[in-house]
C-alpha cells in the first residue's frame, strides 16, 4: 500500500483535530452540552491548599470533558452578597459553593441536584443525617444543593497543661469541663472562648452552650423556643466558665483565639483544624513546639442532645437555573465530590473541610494524624443554625445578628440575669421568625 | 422669491434654529449642565431613591419585598439594639468632632509659626489621614488587644503602674472610648490642614492692627482668627460630622459592634442587619433613618454657623 501526500495531510490534520477536540466518554455518558462553559464562585482559601488543589481538580474535569470552568473566589463576607445578585439578576456564575443556608434561601432558583446527590450517596456510603437537612429541600426530597465540607469546631487543648491540671483525659461533661477550666485558670494556663461578634468562634461556643443544655432557638415547627429552663440553665453555666475565662473574651473576633492559643496565652479553646495545620507548621520553633503539645476533643456532652454537639461552617453547592450548561454543572459537582478529586482535596486541607458523604470517614487522612481524627465525626455531632427548626433566612439573620452570642455575652457580662437575657434573645429572634 | 433664494433660506433656517437656540444663556446653561445631571440622576439620585424605597419594603437578600408602609421604622423604635446605635453614632459623632476640632485647630495654629522643617512636618501630618482606613482599624485592633496590647505592655510589663492589662474592647465604656480615639486620631489631619489653609488666607495686618490695639493673644484669637476662619470651620465642619456620623469601617474591622452591641453605629448595624443578616429593608430602613440627623447637621453648619454675626459681631447680619 502507499501512501500519498494527500493521506498524509488528512490523516494529520484529523489527528489535529483529535488533539483539540476530544470527545471524552465522560462528556457524551452525561450528555454534557456541547461547548459547554462553567463559572463557579466559591469562598476562598482558609489554608492554602484548599484553592490550590480545588483548582487543580477543576482542571482535571476540563481535561476529562472539554469544558472550560473558571473559578472566582471571593472572600467569605462578600460570597452571600453575591451570591444574592446571582440569584436576583439570574446572570452571573453557574454554579456557586455558597454558606450552608443559601441554598435554602434561593431554593426556587436553583437546579434539581436529586440524581446527582442520590449517586453520590450510593457510591460512597450515604450522606449524614445533617447533610441531607442541608443539602434537601426542607420537608422534601429534593436536593438542591450538594453540601462539599463542614469546617468542625470541637475543644482545643494543650495537653500537658489538661493533665497538669489532673486530667488524663478530656472531659466530656459540663461538670468535669468547668472543674477542668477553673484548674485550667488556678494553674496560669486559663480557658479562652469568643464572645465578641465572632461569625464562627462566637456562634459556635454559644450554640454548643445552648445545645448541650438540651436549649435551641426555636422547635420543630420553627416556633421561638430559646426562653426556655434549658436555656437560662447554659446561661448560669456560662456565667460560672466565664469567670475561668482569660479576660478580653467579650471582645473577641474570629482570630482572637489563634492569636492567644498561639502565643501560649490560653490552654483551652474551641476552633477548627486551622489553628493546628498553622501552628504545626510554623516556622518559629517555640510555635510549633505547642502544636506537639496540642490536642483536640469534642465538646463536652450535656443532658440536651445526648451525644457530642458543634456548630459545623458548611460549604453548600448550588447550581442556579439560568445556566445554559445545567448538565455541565452538575457533572462538574459530581466530579469535584469523586474519590480521586474530593479525597485529594481532603487529604490536602488536612482535614479542613469534612465529608458529608460517609465513606470519606476511611480517606488516609484520618490516619495521617491521630490529633485530627476528632474532625473527621464532624458531621456525626453538627447541628445547625436554626435548630431544631428548618434551616431557613430566619434562622440565617439569627446567626448573623448574634442573637445567641450575645445573650451569653450579656450574662457573662453581668449586664442581664439569664432570665433577662433568654427573654431579650426570644423578643429579637421572634422579629425574625414572624413570618 | 427664486428657486436660489428659497434654497438660501431652507439652507440658513436650521442654523438659525440652533444659532438662536445656544445663544439663550438659560438653554445653554441647562445642556452644559445636562451631562452632570445625567451622572448625578444616575449614581446619585436612583441609588439614594431606591434605598428610600427598600425602606418601606420587606425586601429580603434573595428575594424582592412587598410595600409595608412604615412598619420597619415602627418596628426599628422598639428596638433597643437600633436605638442603642442611635445614641452611640450620637455620642461618637459628638465627641469625635469636638476632639477633632479642638485637636486640630490647635495643630494648625502650631504649624501655622514659623517652625523648622514645617514642610516636612504638615505632610507628616496627613499620614493618619492617608492611610487607608482598613489599616488603620487593624492598627487599633491590635493597639487594644486584650492580650497584646502595646499601651498595656508599656503600663503593666515596663512602667509597672498597673497590674493588669486594659480590657479595651471587652467594656462597653471602654469600647466606645476606644473607638473614639480611633476616630479622633484618624480625623485630626483633615481638619488641621483645613484650617492651616484658612489660617494662611488671614492677612498679617490685621494681627499687626489689633497689636497696635493693645489686643493680648487671647483677643487677637477670639476678635481677628476665629471669625475670620469661621466660613471655613463651618464647611470643615459639616463634612467632619458627615464623616464621622457615616463612619463604618473603622467601627466593624475592630468591633463589629460588640461587646453586646455596645458599639454599634447606625451605619454599621445597617451593614449588619442588610448584608450578612439579609434583611434588606430593615437595612435600609436603618440607613434612611440617619439622612434626617444628617440634614440637621448641614443645616446647622451652614446657616448657624456661617451667619455673618456670628462672625463679624451681632450688629452685622
Amino acid at each position: 500500500m502507499t501512501i500519498s501526500r494527500r493521506d498524509v495531510l488528512i490523516g494529520g490534520a484529523g489527528l489535529a483535530a483529535g488533539a483539540t477536540m476530544p470527545v471524552p466518554s465522560i462528556a457524551q455518558a452525561a450528555n454534557i452540552e456541547k461547548g459547554a462553559t462553567l463559572r463557579v464562585l466559591r469562598p476562598t482559601k482558609f489554608v492554602d491548599p484548599d484553592q490550590t488543589i480545588f483548582n487543580e481538580n477543576t482542571e482535571a474535569f476540563t481535561k476529562a470533558t472539554g469544558v472550560q470552568v473558571r473559578v472566582d473566589y471571593a472572600s467569605w463576607e462578600d460570597l452571600r452578597p453575591q451570591t444574592a445578585v446571582t440569584a436576583n439578576t439570574g446572570a452571573g456564575p453557574d454554579i456557586v459553593v455558597g454558606w450552608a443556608d443559601d441554598p435554602h434561601i434561593f431554593a426556587d432558583k436553583l437546579v434539581d441536584l436529586t440524581q446527582v446527590a442520590e449517586d453520590l450517596g450510593k457510591k460512597y456510603g450515604g450522606w449524614y443525617p445533617v447533610a441531607e437537612k442541608y443539602g434537601k429541600k426542607d420537608k422534601t426530597n429534593t436536593w438542591i444543593s450538594i453540601p462539599m465540607g463542614g469546617s468542625g469546631g470541637p475543644a482545643v487543648y494543650r495537653e500537658s497543661w489538661v493533665k497538669e491540671a489532673g486530667f488524663d483525659k478530656f472531659p466530656t461533661d459540663h461538670a468535669g469541663f468547668l472543674d477542668l477550666a477553673r484548674k485550667l485558670k488556678a494553674n496560669g494556663h486559663p480557658a479562652g472562648f469568643a464572645l465578641g461578634n465572632a461569625v464562627g468562634d462566637g456562634n459556635s461556643f454559644c450554640n454548643w452552650l445552648v445545645w448541650s443544655h438540651g436549649g435551641y432557638m426555636v422547635d420543630e415547627n420553627n416556633k421561638v423556643a430559646i426562653n426556655s429552663k434549658e436555656t437560662i440553665e447554659a446561661l448560669k453555666y456560662a456565667k460560672a466558665l466565664y469567670e475561668t475565662f482569660i479576660p478580653g473574651t467579650l471582645s473577641w473576633l474570629d482570630i482572637s483565639n489563634n492569636k492567644a492559643l498561639s502565643a501560649g496565652e490560653i490552654g483551652l479553646t474551641q476552633n477548627g483544624v486551622s489553628l493546628y495545620f498553622s501552628i504545626k507548621n510554623a516556622k518559629d520553633e517555640k510555635t510549633a513546639a505547642i502544636g506537639k503539645d496540642l490536642n483536640h476533643a469534642p465538646m463536652p456532652v450535656g443532658a440536651g442532645v445526648g451525644r457530642p454537639t458543634e456548630t459545623a461552617l458548611v460549604i453548600n453547592a448550588m447550581v442556579f437555573k439560568h445556566t445554559k450548561f445545567p448538565n455541565a454543572a452538575k457533572e462538574y459537582l459530581r466530579f469535584m465530590m469523586e474519590n480521586d478529586q474530593y479525597d485529594k482535596w481532603l487529604t490536602g486541607c488536612f482535614g479542613y473541610w469534612t465529608q458529608p458523604l460517609k465513606g470519606y470517614a476511611k480517606s488516609k487522612v484520618w490516619e495521617s494524624d491521630p490529633k485530627i481524627l476528632v474532625y473527621r465525626d464532624t458531621w456525626e455531632r453538627a447541628l445547625w443554625s436554626g435548630y431544631k427548626g428548618a434551616i431557613t433566612e430566619a434562622a440565617g439573620t439569627v446567626n448573623a445578628e448574634y442573637v445567641m452570642v450575645q445573650m451569653v455575652a450579656s450574662v457573662c457580662a453581668g449586664q442581664a440575669t439569664p432570665e433577662e437575657a433568654a427573654a431579650e434573645a426570644e423578643r429579637r429572634a421572634k422579629r425574625y421568625y414572624r413570618t | 422669491m427664486t428657486i436660489a433664494a428659497e434654497a438660501r433660506t431652507t439652507h440658513h433656517l436650521p442654523q438659525n434654529w440652533l444659532v438662536r437656540l445656544l445663544d439663550n444663556k438659560s438653554c445653554l446653561i441647562f445642556l452644559c449642565l445636562l451631562p452632570a445631571a445625567a451622572l448625578l440622576l444616575i449614581f446619585l439620585t436612583y441609588p439614594l431613591g431606591l434605598g428610600i424605597w427598600l425602606a418601606f419594603t420587606d425586601t429580603k437578600i434573595g428575594r424582592s419585598g412587598h410595600f409595608i408602609g412604615f412598619e420597619n421604622f415602627t418596628s426599628l423604635m422598639q428596638d433597643r439594639v437600633f436605638i442603642t446605635s442611635v445614641w452611640n453614632t450620637l455620642l461618637y459623632t459628638g465627641v469625635a468632632t469636638v476632639a477633632k476640632f479642638a485637636l486640630g485647630l490647635w495643630l494648625a495654629l502650631l504649624l501655622n509659626n514659623h517652625l523648622p522643617f514645617k514642610s516636612l512636618l504638615r505632610a507628616l501630618i496627613l499620614v493618619p489621614w492617608i492611610v487607608p482606613t482598613v489599616l488603620s482599624a487593624i492598627a487599633f485592633w491590635w493597639i487594644y488587644d486584650p492580650q497584646f496590647s502595646i499601651i498595656s505592655y508599656v503600663l503593666v510589663d515596663v512602667l509597672g503602674w498597673r497590674t493588669s492589662y486594659i480590657d479595651f474592647l471587652g467594656e462597653p465604656w471602654a469600647a466606645r472610648w476606644s473607638l473614639i480615639a480611633a476616630n479622633t486620631w484618624r480625623g485630626i489631619p483633615f481638619v488641621a490642614i483645613s484650617l492651616l489653609a484658612g489660617l494662611q488666607t488671614i492677612s498679617p495686618a490685621l494681627y499687626e492692627a489689633a497689636m497696635l490695639d493693645g489686643a493680648n493673644a487671647w483677643q487677637r484669637f477670639r476678635h481677628v482668627t476665629f471669625p475670620m476662619l469661621m466660613p471655613i470651620l463651618a464647611v470643615v465642619l459639616t463634612f467632619s460630622v458627615l464623616f464621622t456620623f457615616t463612619d463604618f469601617q473603622l467601627v466593624y474591622a475592630i468591633t463589629r459592634g460588640g461587646p453586646i452591641n455596645s458599639t454599634h453605629l447606625m451605619a454599621t448595624l445597617a451593614f449588619q442587619r442588610g448584608i450578612p443578616g439579609g434583611q434588606l429593608g430593615e437595612g435600609a430602613a436603618i440607613a434612611v433613618a440617619m439622612i434626617p440627623f444628617l440634614v440637621l447637621a448641614t443645616l446647622f453648619s451652614y446657616y448657624a454657623l456661617a451667619r455673618r454675626k456670628w462672625q463679624q459681631g451681632e450688629d452685622n447680619d
